[in-house]
Protein backbone atom coordinates (compact mmCIF):
# COMPACT_ATOMS: atom_id res chain seq x y z
CA UNK A 1 0.00 0.00 0.00
CA UNK A 2 2.52 2.11 0.97
CA UNK A 3 4.92 1.41 -2.03
CA UNK A 4 1.63 2.14 -4.63
CA UNK A 5 1.14 5.95 -2.59
CA UNK A 6 4.49 6.21 -3.43
CA UNK A 7 4.20 5.82 -6.74
CA UNK A 8 0.84 7.82 -7.14
CA UNK A 9 2.92 10.84 -5.77
CA UNK A 10 5.29 10.16 -8.04
CA UNK A 11 3.23 10.43 -10.76
CA UNK A 12 1.97 13.69 -9.74
CA UNK A 13 5.47 15.54 -9.12
CA UNK A 14 6.19 14.00 -12.54
CA UNK A 15 2.85 15.84 -14.09
CA UNK A 16 3.37 19.01 -12.24
CA UNK A 17 6.79 18.89 -13.81
CA UNK A 18 5.60 18.17 -17.43
CA UNK A 19 2.80 20.73 -16.92
CA UNK A 20 5.76 23.45 -15.76
CA UNK A 21 8.04 22.74 -18.58
CA UNK A 22 4.97 22.58 -21.14
CA UNK A 23 3.83 25.95 -19.42
CA UNK A 24 7.82 27.49 -20.43
CA UNK A 25 8.35 26.10 -23.63
CA UNK A 26 4.88 26.86 -25.34
CA UNK A 27 5.06 28.88 -28.56
CA UNK A 28 4.82 32.58 -27.80
CA UNK A 29 1.78 33.92 -29.16
CA UNK A 30 2.51 36.04 -31.98
CA UNK A 31 1.12 39.22 -32.03
CA UNK A 32 -1.51 40.17 -33.89
CA UNK A 33 -1.72 41.18 -37.59
CA UNK A 34 -1.06 44.52 -38.45
CA UNK A 35 0.98 46.88 -36.68
CA UNK A 36 4.29 46.77 -38.51
CA UNK A 37 5.43 50.20 -40.04
CA UNK A 38 5.12 50.89 -44.07
CA UNK A 39 5.86 53.80 -47.04
CA UNK A 40 3.59 53.30 -49.61
CA UNK A 41 1.51 55.75 -52.17
CA UNK A 42 -2.39 56.40 -51.81
CA UNK A 43 -4.57 56.99 -55.67
CA UNK A 44 -3.68 60.71 -55.27
CA UNK A 45 0.02 59.79 -55.19
CA UNK A 46 0.62 61.25 -51.94
CA UNK A 47 2.90 59.45 -49.82
CA UNK A 48 0.93 57.26 -47.02
CA UNK A 49 1.63 55.09 -43.84
CA UNK A 50 -0.32 53.47 -40.97
CA UNK A 51 -1.57 56.53 -39.91
CA UNK A 52 -4.06 55.70 -42.67
CA UNK A 53 -5.89 53.79 -40.02
CA UNK A 54 -5.80 56.23 -37.30
CA UNK A 55 -8.62 57.91 -36.11
CA UNK A 56 -11.50 55.93 -38.04
CA UNK A 57 -12.17 52.15 -38.39
CA UNK A 58 -11.41 50.98 -41.60
CA UNK A 59 -12.35 47.92 -43.58
CA UNK A 60 -8.80 46.71 -45.06
CA UNK A 61 -8.98 44.89 -48.48
CA UNK A 62 -5.66 43.03 -50.41
CA UNK A 63 -6.63 42.52 -54.18
CA UNK A 64 -5.65 44.28 -58.12
CA UNK A 65 -6.93 45.72 -60.47
CA UNK A 66 -6.32 42.80 -62.89
CA UNK A 67 -8.42 40.77 -60.81
CA UNK A 68 -11.56 38.44 -62.28
CA UNK A 69 -14.07 37.33 -59.47
CA UNK A 70 -12.74 38.16 -56.05
CA UNK A 71 -11.81 41.85 -55.76
CA UNK A 72 -15.37 42.94 -57.79
CA UNK A 73 -17.00 40.76 -55.64
CA UNK A 74 -15.63 42.14 -52.72
CA UNK A 75 -15.92 46.11 -53.89
CA UNK A 76 -19.26 45.32 -54.77
CA UNK A 77 -20.04 44.16 -50.96
CA UNK A 78 -18.29 46.73 -49.81
CA UNK A 79 -20.26 49.56 -51.63
CA UNK A 80 -23.30 47.44 -50.29
CA UNK A 81 -22.39 48.13 -46.49
CA UNK A 82 -21.21 51.58 -47.22
CA UNK A 83 -24.91 51.90 -48.23
CA UNK A 84 -26.61 49.72 -45.97
CA UNK A 85 -25.30 51.64 -42.86
CA UNK A 86 -25.32 54.98 -43.84
CA UNK A 87 -25.32 57.09 -40.69
CA UNK A 88 -24.18 54.65 -38.16
CA UNK A 89 -20.85 54.56 -39.96
CA UNK A 90 -19.96 57.42 -40.84
CA UNK A 91 -16.15 57.35 -40.05
CA UNK A 92 -15.68 54.24 -41.89
CA UNK A 93 -13.30 54.35 -44.75
CA UNK A 94 -12.34 51.24 -46.81
CA UNK A 95 -9.00 50.30 -47.90
CA UNK A 96 -7.76 48.45 -50.74
CA UNK A 97 -4.08 47.69 -51.01
CA UNK A 98 -2.77 46.22 -54.35
CA UNK A 99 -1.22 43.13 -54.19
CA UNK A 100 0.31 43.88 -57.74
CA UNK A 101 2.04 47.41 -57.42
CA UNK A 102 4.43 46.65 -60.94
CA UNK A 103 0.53 47.08 -62.89
CA UNK A 104 -1.49 49.09 -60.48
CA UNK A 105 -0.48 52.61 -60.15
CA UNK A 106 -1.78 55.29 -58.22
CA UNK A 107 -3.68 57.10 -61.38
CA UNK A 108 -5.00 53.13 -62.39
CA UNK A 109 -6.24 52.21 -58.93
CA UNK A 110 -7.44 55.55 -58.27
CA UNK A 111 -10.05 55.10 -60.75
CA UNK A 112 -10.91 51.59 -59.45
CA UNK A 113 -11.72 52.45 -56.33
CA UNK A 114 -13.50 55.16 -56.79
CA UNK A 115 -15.71 54.08 -59.08
CA UNK A 116 -16.96 51.73 -56.26
CA UNK A 117 -17.25 54.56 -53.55
CA UNK A 118 -15.05 57.78 -52.47
CA UNK A 119 -14.73 56.28 -49.65
CA UNK A 120 -12.32 53.90 -50.42
CA UNK A 121 -8.49 54.99 -50.65
CA UNK A 122 -6.13 52.85 -52.72
CA UNK A 123 -2.39 52.05 -51.87
CA UNK A 124 0.02 51.02 -53.59
CA UNK A 125 3.84 51.09 -53.69
CA UNK A 126 7.10 49.46 -54.30
CA UNK A 127 7.23 45.51 -54.38
CA UNK A 128 9.08 45.44 -50.80
CA UNK A 129 6.75 47.83 -49.15
CA UNK A 130 4.07 45.73 -50.69
CA UNK A 131 5.44 42.27 -49.55
CA UNK A 132 6.04 43.77 -46.28
CA UNK A 133 2.34 45.00 -45.52
CA UNK A 134 0.92 41.52 -46.90
CA UNK A 135 3.06 40.35 -44.09
CA UNK A 136 2.84 42.23 -41.52
CA UNK A 137 -1.20 41.77 -42.09
CA UNK A 138 -0.65 37.41 -42.24
CA UNK A 139 -1.92 37.80 -45.65
CA UNK A 140 -1.01 36.15 -48.73
CA UNK A 141 -0.20 37.15 -52.06
CA UNK A 142 1.58 34.97 -55.36
CA UNK A 143 2.14 35.20 -58.70
CA UNK A 144 0.68 32.62 -60.94
CA UNK A 145 2.65 33.18 -64.25
CA UNK A 146 0.10 32.39 -67.28
CA UNK A 147 1.01 30.96 -70.87
CA UNK A 148 1.62 33.86 -72.40
CA UNK A 149 3.91 35.69 -69.93
CA UNK A 150 1.11 37.36 -68.44
CA UNK A 151 0.08 36.75 -64.57
CA UNK A 152 -2.79 36.19 -62.03
CA UNK A 153 -2.94 36.77 -58.00
CA UNK A 154 -3.87 34.50 -55.83
CA UNK A 155 -4.36 36.32 -53.01
CA UNK A 156 -6.46 36.41 -49.44
CA UNK A 157 -9.91 37.24 -49.75
CA UNK A 158 -11.01 38.48 -46.37
CA UNK A 159 -11.72 41.83 -45.76
CA UNK A 160 -9.80 42.83 -42.23
CA UNK A 161 -11.12 44.97 -39.97
CA UNK A 162 -9.14 47.27 -37.87
CA UNK A 163 -9.97 49.70 -35.54
CA UNK A 164 -9.56 53.52 -34.69
CA UNK A 165 -5.68 52.95 -33.23
CA UNK A 166 -4.68 50.66 -36.22
CA UNK A 167 -5.21 47.14 -34.57
CA UNK A 168 -6.70 44.18 -35.92
CA UNK A 169 -10.06 43.56 -34.88
CA UNK A 170 -10.98 40.49 -37.02
CA UNK A 171 -11.95 39.41 -40.70
CA UNK A 172 -14.67 39.00 -42.72
CA UNK A 173 -14.55 36.04 -44.75
CA UNK A 174 -14.91 35.82 -48.38
CA UNK A 175 -18.71 35.32 -49.06
CA UNK A 176 -19.51 35.96 -45.88
CA UNK A 177 -23.64 36.73 -45.40
CA UNK A 178 -24.43 40.63 -45.42
CA UNK A 179 -26.14 40.30 -42.16
CA UNK A 180 -23.43 38.96 -40.26
CA UNK A 181 -20.96 40.95 -42.11
CA UNK A 182 -22.80 44.23 -41.37
CA UNK A 183 -23.29 42.83 -37.46
CA UNK A 184 -19.42 42.60 -37.74
CA UNK A 185 -18.66 46.05 -39.33
CA UNK A 186 -21.33 47.89 -36.57
CA UNK A 187 -18.76 45.95 -33.18
CA UNK A 188 -16.10 47.24 -35.36
CA UNK A 189 -17.78 50.95 -35.27
CA UNK A 190 -18.88 51.01 -31.70
CA UNK A 191 -15.25 49.75 -30.41
CA UNK A 192 -13.52 52.40 -32.11
CA UNK B 1 -66.51 11.96 -47.48
CA UNK B 2 -63.78 12.76 -45.39
CA UNK B 3 -62.03 10.58 -47.86
CA UNK B 4 -62.70 12.16 -50.73
CA UNK B 5 -62.18 15.59 -49.08
CA UNK B 6 -58.48 14.32 -48.30
CA UNK B 7 -58.07 12.63 -52.08
CA UNK B 8 -59.24 15.99 -53.13
CA UNK B 9 -57.15 18.23 -50.93
CA UNK B 10 -54.16 16.14 -51.90
CA UNK B 11 -54.91 16.82 -55.63
CA UNK B 12 -54.98 20.16 -55.17
CA UNK B 13 -52.13 20.24 -53.39
CA UNK B 14 -50.28 18.15 -56.15
CA UNK B 15 -51.35 20.77 -59.07
CA UNK B 16 -50.46 23.76 -57.21
CA UNK B 17 -47.23 25.68 -57.78
CA UNK B 18 -46.30 24.66 -54.19
CA UNK B 19 -45.61 21.23 -54.83
CA UNK B 20 -42.90 22.07 -57.50
CA UNK B 21 -38.96 22.48 -56.65
CA UNK B 22 -39.03 25.82 -55.36
CA UNK B 23 -37.14 28.14 -57.86
CA UNK B 24 -35.93 31.51 -56.71
CA UNK B 25 -33.78 32.86 -59.71
CA UNK B 26 -34.81 31.63 -62.71
CA UNK B 27 -32.95 32.76 -65.84
CA UNK B 28 -34.61 34.08 -68.68
CA UNK B 29 -36.47 31.64 -70.26
CA UNK B 30 -35.84 33.37 -73.58
CA UNK B 31 -32.07 32.71 -72.66
CA UNK B 32 -32.04 29.21 -72.82
CA UNK B 33 -29.85 28.04 -75.61
CA UNK B 34 -29.99 24.44 -76.74
CA UNK B 35 -27.01 22.58 -79.20
CA UNK B 36 -28.19 18.85 -78.97
CA UNK B 37 -28.18 17.50 -76.25
CA UNK B 38 -26.25 20.28 -74.18
CA UNK B 39 -28.57 23.01 -72.84
CA UNK B 40 -27.11 26.80 -71.84
CA UNK B 41 -29.40 28.81 -69.46
CA UNK B 42 -28.36 31.78 -67.48
CA UNK B 43 -25.55 33.11 -69.05
CA UNK B 44 -24.49 36.41 -67.32
CA UNK B 45 -21.34 38.50 -66.66
CA UNK B 46 -20.36 40.93 -64.52
CA UNK B 47 -20.28 45.06 -65.24
CA UNK B 48 -16.11 45.42 -65.03
CA UNK B 49 -14.62 47.94 -62.51
CA UNK B 50 -12.60 50.88 -64.30
CA UNK B 51 -8.74 49.73 -65.91
CA UNK B 52 -9.83 45.75 -64.94
CA UNK B 53 -9.21 44.13 -67.86
CA UNK B 54 -10.45 41.10 -67.19
CA UNK B 55 -14.12 39.68 -66.71
CA UNK B 56 -15.46 36.44 -65.72
CA UNK B 57 -18.65 34.81 -67.35
CA UNK B 58 -21.07 32.52 -65.24
CA UNK B 59 -24.17 30.24 -66.77
CA UNK B 60 -25.31 27.05 -66.43
CA UNK B 61 -24.57 23.88 -68.69
CA UNK B 62 -27.00 21.06 -68.51
CA UNK B 63 -26.09 17.72 -70.24
CA UNK B 64 -29.51 15.98 -71.86
CA UNK B 65 -27.55 13.02 -73.77
CA UNK B 66 -26.87 9.84 -72.61
CA UNK B 67 -22.82 10.59 -73.20
CA UNK B 68 -20.61 12.39 -71.66
CA UNK B 69 -19.69 16.05 -73.44
CA UNK B 70 -16.54 18.65 -72.37
CA UNK B 71 -16.69 22.65 -72.74
CA UNK B 72 -13.33 22.35 -74.80
CA UNK B 73 -12.73 26.34 -75.02
CA UNK B 74 -14.66 29.78 -74.88
CA UNK B 75 -13.72 32.62 -77.27
CA UNK B 76 -14.82 35.82 -77.26
CA UNK B 77 -13.94 39.00 -79.92
CA UNK B 78 -13.87 41.37 -76.58
CA UNK B 79 -11.23 39.46 -74.64
CA UNK B 80 -7.50 38.56 -75.99
CA UNK B 81 -7.46 35.43 -74.33
CA UNK B 82 -10.52 33.38 -73.05
CA UNK B 83 -9.70 30.52 -70.35
CA UNK B 84 -11.84 28.48 -68.79
CA UNK B 85 -11.19 28.72 -64.87
CA UNK B 86 -11.47 26.63 -61.15
CA UNK B 87 -11.52 28.79 -57.88
CA UNK B 88 -11.05 27.21 -55.02
CA UNK B 89 -10.31 28.98 -51.56
CA UNK B 90 -7.44 27.22 -49.35
CA UNK B 91 -7.67 28.61 -46.23
CA UNK B 92 -8.60 32.30 -46.60
CA UNK B 93 -6.53 32.51 -50.19
CA UNK B 94 -8.70 32.13 -52.93
CA UNK B 95 -6.53 30.25 -55.45
CA UNK B 96 -7.57 29.88 -59.67
CA UNK B 97 -6.43 27.55 -62.21
CA UNK B 98 -7.12 27.40 -65.71
CA UNK B 99 -8.59 23.96 -66.48
CA UNK B 100 -6.48 23.91 -69.73
CA UNK B 101 -8.59 20.14 -70.54
CA UNK B 102 -11.80 22.29 -70.18
CA UNK B 103 -14.55 20.62 -67.95
CA UNK B 104 -16.90 17.86 -68.21
CA UNK B 105 -20.18 17.99 -68.33
CA UNK B 106 -21.20 14.46 -67.62
CA UNK B 107 -24.31 12.47 -69.24
CA UNK B 108 -27.84 13.85 -67.61
CA UNK B 109 -25.30 16.41 -65.56
CA UNK B 110 -25.42 19.98 -64.58
CA UNK B 111 -22.60 22.17 -64.16
CA UNK B 112 -22.83 25.58 -63.21
CA UNK B 113 -20.53 28.38 -63.49
CA UNK B 114 -21.26 30.66 -60.46
CA UNK B 115 -18.98 33.43 -58.76
CA UNK B 116 -16.52 32.10 -56.66
CA UNK B 117 -16.44 28.55 -58.50
CA UNK B 118 -15.66 27.93 -62.15
CA UNK B 119 -16.07 30.30 -64.61
CA UNK B 120 -15.13 31.60 -68.29
CA UNK B 121 -12.26 34.06 -67.18
CA UNK B 122 -11.86 36.52 -70.28
CA UNK B 123 -8.58 38.71 -70.10
CA UNK B 124 -6.63 41.46 -72.59
CA UNK B 125 -10.22 42.64 -72.44
CA UNK B 126 -10.70 45.21 -75.26
CA UNK B 127 -13.58 46.64 -74.26
CA UNK B 128 -15.01 47.65 -70.79
CA UNK B 129 -17.98 45.28 -69.96
CA UNK B 130 -20.76 47.99 -69.43
CA UNK B 131 -23.82 46.80 -67.56
CA UNK B 132 -27.07 46.49 -70.06
CA UNK B 133 -25.32 45.35 -72.41
CA UNK B 134 -24.53 42.13 -73.87
CA UNK B 135 -20.74 40.19 -74.21
CA UNK B 136 -20.93 37.21 -77.01
CA UNK B 137 -19.09 34.49 -76.63
CA UNK B 138 -18.77 31.24 -78.62
CA UNK B 139 -18.62 27.95 -76.73
CA UNK B 140 -17.07 24.82 -78.27
CA UNK B 141 -18.27 21.09 -77.11
CA UNK B 142 -16.66 18.36 -77.57
CA UNK B 143 -19.52 16.32 -79.06
CA UNK B 144 -21.94 18.84 -79.67
CA UNK B 145 -20.36 21.37 -81.53
CA UNK B 146 -19.94 25.07 -81.14
CA UNK B 147 -22.56 27.44 -80.42
CA UNK B 148 -22.59 31.59 -80.06
CA UNK B 149 -24.58 32.98 -76.99
CA UNK B 150 -24.59 36.27 -75.30
CA UNK B 151 -23.79 37.07 -71.69
CA UNK B 152 -26.46 39.40 -69.89
CA UNK B 153 -24.17 41.80 -68.54
CA UNK B 154 -24.99 42.98 -64.96
CA UNK B 155 -23.99 44.88 -61.86
CA UNK B 156 -20.56 44.88 -61.08
CA UNK B 157 -21.43 42.57 -58.19
CA UNK B 158 -24.23 40.96 -59.75
CA UNK B 159 -24.66 36.88 -58.28
CA UNK B 160 -27.32 35.67 -60.64
CA UNK B 161 -28.79 36.12 -64.58
CA UNK B 162 -30.81 39.58 -64.19
CA UNK B 163 -34.78 39.12 -64.23
CA UNK B 164 -35.12 41.37 -67.00
CA UNK B 165 -32.21 41.05 -69.12
CA UNK B 166 -34.64 38.61 -70.78
CA UNK B 167 -31.84 37.98 -73.43
CA UNK B 168 -32.90 38.56 -77.02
Amino acid sequence: MRTFRIVLWTLVVVAAIGATVLFFTRPQVVNGPGGGQFALVDQRGNPADNSVFLGKPSLLFFGYTHCPDVCPTTMGEMQGWFAALGDEAKTLQGVFVTVDPARDTPEILGDYVSFVSDRIVGLTGSEAEIDKVVRDWGALAEKVPQDDGGYLMNHTASVFLVNSKGEFAGTIAYGENTSTALDKIRRLVANS
Amino acid sequence: MNRILTGALALLLLASPLAAPAQDNPAPAAATITLGDIEISGAFTRATLPNAPVGAGYLTITNKGTADDRLMSANSPVAGMTQIHEMKMEGDVMKMTELPDGLAIPAGGTVSLAPGGLHIMFMKLNQAFAEGTTIPVTLTFEKAGSVDIDLAVGPINADEPSHDMAGH
